[in-house]
């Protein structure tokens, strides 16, 4: 049975037939194909499909899809402006080094943003228990941490 | 120094014009220059294989044996066959029932009467949707006939036990590995001081954040378009020939197209039942079929590095100098095997060639056992071995009372050295890595206090110049000019998210002067790349690169002898910067690159500016006592660590981590660093935390909240050294860095809690219990 789903998706009103079984990221990766939020594990423990919801960082590939009626989700591919400037930590993961295969990277990058838009010069500790249920295994997360600190830094 | 002759004669090339190459002033390589797929990776817009479709793409999923031993008694597909939305369901007999994959063909990929162990395919579904195919895979009924299992690689080797595969007539595998050099057992008479123990290591897995997956696609005339994650195009482009042959389909095409690869570490160095199983689904239905591992089939079923158990001995006289070293090894091979059995091989180099040992003596075992099959993974084998190396280095330290780093220092590797397994060592900076780690961490002021905190140290050599482990070490360049300067470069070498995109873009661009903007590689398609052995061996930078810079000197030869027609100078005095030609005696003589190119394009009689190269390293092949030069050049490091471990909880903290490598030259120091903090934090996962549990053939910790992979939370204060020693047959002067980084983890944090509270734990991973055990251990010796 399809439910409607009203939200915010990346600035645009989204009015979609859901399955109230679906998960978030299914709607986001199998129906409206914004594949740039990934699926590491399924299960809530990489955080490669992390999506921004009202401000919060939240593991879309838990979150029940009709629990975004009427919120605002950002996804990676709604964090560059529309002209196409990168958004000032996506700048810093290019320039830091911060990516390199580049899985883990937006769920990454969306769990700095969440950070980033409520504290403006986190800690090092901060900034580490943000990117806490992010895994990487390419980069040994030091220049992830370098990258989120450079933009914390510039703010 | 004017290098370009030089680089020109290393490479062979032959060229009339010599490109000049100026190795002082160098623009691009040296940078600090931000992976090449970064921008397209943080907006999401990079392509994985979990995000490719297919027009009319269907769903394949694997039924696995739920026992690690049993018979399979019946297998009925009919119930999963009539469920909706499904298209096709297959079995051992829809493949060739003598076809098998893998090293030593063992393994079908569809298992039929037996099955050997917990990751055993005995079933496939394709179905329009993830959902149906696996209801489908729920309605498939198997009987089985539970076996007794082997589970202990040491049971597993005894008289009369079960054997797995019956045709091979042991459990023991045929691959006998065994080096000799000198007369160890003379040596032990010699020796002054000797130590022996017993070291082990667990299965660990890559932990790819990409899981594996695959599209297999058949046009009309059953040519395969495969759209994949390997690591290996050519040669599992090979594989699937064979696969095509065998499958009754000759002399057919085979093309792979690389989605951009979610991790690799070694786990993409084979090819997979599941690739097969896809070819089978896809030719059934004649339609594309895309399965992907879900993440607890990316733990299961997919092959880990495998486990030792190490004896190890090692003797050094009165002065310290080494005089023997001596192991014996055993691997779980598990049930079928891969490249994890061939490991052994690489394991010799720092058993032979990490420091200066002049007698060695080494045999090692591959076991079948019915526990998951092993693969390579980053170091492929060389942590293992260094582990049980510079955990016993230690210990005979401590009984001929000299310093652990003197003790290294003393038998250190030097420029120059012919090892006993007959490997030339060229640049080595092994003693700097050393001095850099005891400079860093106050060695001499922390060692030997015995506090509850101390330092530890433990040194690498790996290839560092290719490998010659098939009968080619070769990969492929071309290189072809636009209208307007820029380059396509298309390189055999793949990236897994090491940079080799970036870096073979920097070489191009440095020779030819051109902004590193200007220059596009592609990477990802056999049907117009060239060959190359693999992503492997931390052979890329060195393989590549040289393959690179030879294509580049070609092509930069071409340019300046049309420049030369148009400008009407001697190609000799004419050079190549930021784009444009022009006389090094005259400088009115000028033309913008792309204008030199438009005119060759257009002018009557014209041609078209296209270069290729091939480097194959001079290395050599192991001859049949597993001796020879299997590399160019070697690759060192050490790193040190300052620890404190907790006594009451045998909890150990990193309090300080030193990771120094010679790397010849840094060509982008950015990546490079990434490359030891990644390893790095690899190792430390592999030192403290990771490790595959399982308990009679069955991973009991199978995700990622029981798998303890290292989070941010668990990263220590690290610098990354980087010490050059300009390797003379490497690209720029650089060597391989890709696996290193990992190697000396292990035994580095090892022996720093050894120093820190006397205990030595002799089986990874160093756990607060194993700590507190050996602690309480000691507290009752007294």
């Amino acid at each position: 049975m399809k439910k409607e789903l009203t939200f915010t998706l990346n600035g645009e009103a989204i009015n979609a037939e859901v399955d109230p079984q679906w998960t978030l990221l299914y709607l986001l990766r199998e129906v409206l194909e914004l594949t740039g939020t990934k699926e590491g594990c399924g299960y809530g423990e990489c955080g490669a499909c992390t999506v921004v919801i009202d401000g919060q960082a939240v593991n879309s590939c838990l979150y029940p899809v009709m629990e975004a009626e009427g919120k605002t989700v950002t996804t990676i591919e709604g964090l560059a402006s529309r002209n196409g400037q990168l958004h000032p930590i996506q700048t810093a993961f290019i320039n830091e080094g911060a990516v390199q295969c580049g899985f883990c990277t937006p769920g990454m990058i969306m769990s700095a943003t969440a950070l980033l838009d409520t504290k403006d010069k986190p800690t090092e500790e901060e900034i580490k228990d943000a990117v806490a249920g992010n895994l990487c295994r390419c980069t040994g997360y030091v220049k992830i941490i370098d990258a989120i600190k450079s933009v914390a830094g510039g703010r | 120094m004017d290098n370009l002759t030089t680089l020109e004669q290393k490479l062979q090339l032959g060229l009339a014009v010599q490109p000049k190459v100026n190795m002082e002033n160098l623009t691009t390589v040296g940078q600090k220059i931000p992976k090449r797929d970064a921008p397209p990776k943080v907006i999401g817009a990079a392509q994985y294989i979990q995000d490719v479709k297919v027009p009319g793409m269907l769903y394949g999923k694997i039924l696995y044996s739920k026992h690690p031993h049993a018979k399979i008694l019946k297998l009925d597909t009919s119930k999963a066959e009539k469920l909706a939305g499904v298209r096709s369901v297959i079995t051992a007999a829809d493949m060739p029932a003598t076809f098998r994959i893998g090293v030593m063909k063992d393994n079908p990929p569809l298992k039929t009467g037996k099955v050997l162990s917990i990751r055993d395919e005995i079933a496939a579904v394709a179905a329009t949707s993830q959902e149906i195919a696996e209801e489908a895979l729920s309605l498939i009924e198997v009987e089985y006939e539970v076996l007794p299992g082997i589970f202990d690689p040491l049971e597993a080797m005894k008289e009369g036990a079960i054997l797995l595969h019956e045709e091979a007539k042991s459990n023991v595998l045929k691959m006998p590995w065994k080096l000799v050099c000198g007369d160890v057992e003379a040596a032990k008479k010699e020796s002054a001081f000797i130590v022996q123990d017993t070291f082990s290591t667990p299965w660990v897995t890559h932990c790819c954040l990409g899981t594996s997956g695959c599209i297999a696609q058949f046009d009309t005339k059953d040519n395969l378009t495969m759209y994949s994650n390997t690591q290996i195009p050519s040669l599992a482009q090979n594989d699937y020939v064979e696969a095509l042959n065998a499958f009754g389909l000759k002399n057919r095409r085979v093309r792979i197209i690389q989605a951009v690869i979610g991790g690799g570490f070694g786990s993409k160095l084979d090819t997979y039942s599941y690739e097969y199983i896809a070819m089978i689904l896809a030719l059934k239905t004649r339609k594309p079929v895309k399965i992907i591992f879900t993440r607890e089939e990316e733990f299961f079923a997919t092959s880990p590095r495998q486990c030792t158990i190490t004896k190890i001995s090692q003797g050094c006289d009165k002065e310290g100098r080494l005089t023997f070293r001596e192991m014996e090894m055993i691997l779980d091979n598990g049930a079928y095997t891969s490249w994890g059995a061939t490991t052994p091989s690489v394991m010799m180099l720092p058993i032979s060639s990490l420091y200066k040992v002049p007698n060695v003596k080494y045999t090692a075992k591959c076991v079948y056992t019915n526990n998951t099959y092993s693969q390579a993974m980053r170091g492929y084998g060389n942590p293992q071995a260094t582990f049980a190396i510079e955990s016993s280095l230690d210990q005979l330290a401590e009984v001929a009372g000299i310093d652990p780093y003197e003790l290294r220092m003393k038998n250190a590797n030097e420029p120059g050295e012919l090892t006993p397994q007959n490997f030339k060592i060229t640049s080595c900076g092994m003693k700097e890595c050393m001095d850099e780690v005891v400079k860093r961490l106050d060695w001499k002021g922390k060692h030997g206090k015995g506090t509850g905190k101390g330092v530890g140290m433990a040194s690498l050599i790996h290839v560092g110049g290719g490998a010659r482990v098939y009968k080619s070490d070769g990969c492929g360049t071309i290189i072809k000019m636009d209208d307007f300067g820029k380059v396509d470069v298309f390189t055999g070498a793949s990236d897994i998210g090491q940079g080799s995109d970036t870096i073979v873009a920097q070489i191009v661009a440095e020779v030819l002067g051109i902004p590193i903007d200007d220059v596009n590689v592609i990477n990802n398609d056999t049907d117009i790349c060239p060959w190359d052995v693999g992503v492997h061996a931390s052979r890329t930078t060195f393989v590549a690169g040289n393959s690179a810079l030879g294509a580049a000197l070609k092509i930069k030869a071409q340019i300046l002898e049309v420049a030369a027609k148009l400008l009407d100078e001697d190609p000799v005095w004419l050079d190549i910067k930021n784009g444009v030609v022009f006389s090094t005696k005259n400088n009115e003589k000028t033309t913008p690159l792309g204008k030199a190119l438009r005119k060759v394009h257009y002018a009557l009689g014209g041609k078209m500016l296209m270069a290729e190269y091939f480097y194959d390293p001079p290395n050599a092949n192991f001859d049949k006592d597993f001796k020879g030069n299997l590399s160019v050049s070697y690759a060192y490091g050490a790193h040190g660590v300052e620890v404190e471990v907790d006594k009451e909880t045998g909890q150990v903290k990193i309090l300080d981590y030193i990771a120094a490598h010679d790397v010849g030259k840094a060509i982008n120091p950015l990546l490079l660093e990434g490359q030891i903090y990644g390893g790095g934090l690899q190792g430390i996962g592999y030192a403290l935390g990771e490790k595959m549990i399982y308990e009679k053939g069955e991973l009991k910790n199978g995700n990622f909240l029981d798998y303890k992979m290292p989070t941010a939370k668990d990263i220590p204060p690290v610098q990354a050294v980087i010490v050059e020693t300009d390797e003379k047959d490497g690209p720029f002067g650089a060597k391989g860095i890709g696996e290193p980084g990992l190697v000396p983890t292990a035994p580095a944090i090892a022996n720093a809690i050894y120093d820190a509270v006397g205990v030595r734990i002799k089986d990874l991973p160093i756990t607060p219990e194993k700590v507190l055990k050996a602690l309480k251990e000691k507290e009752k010796k007294g």
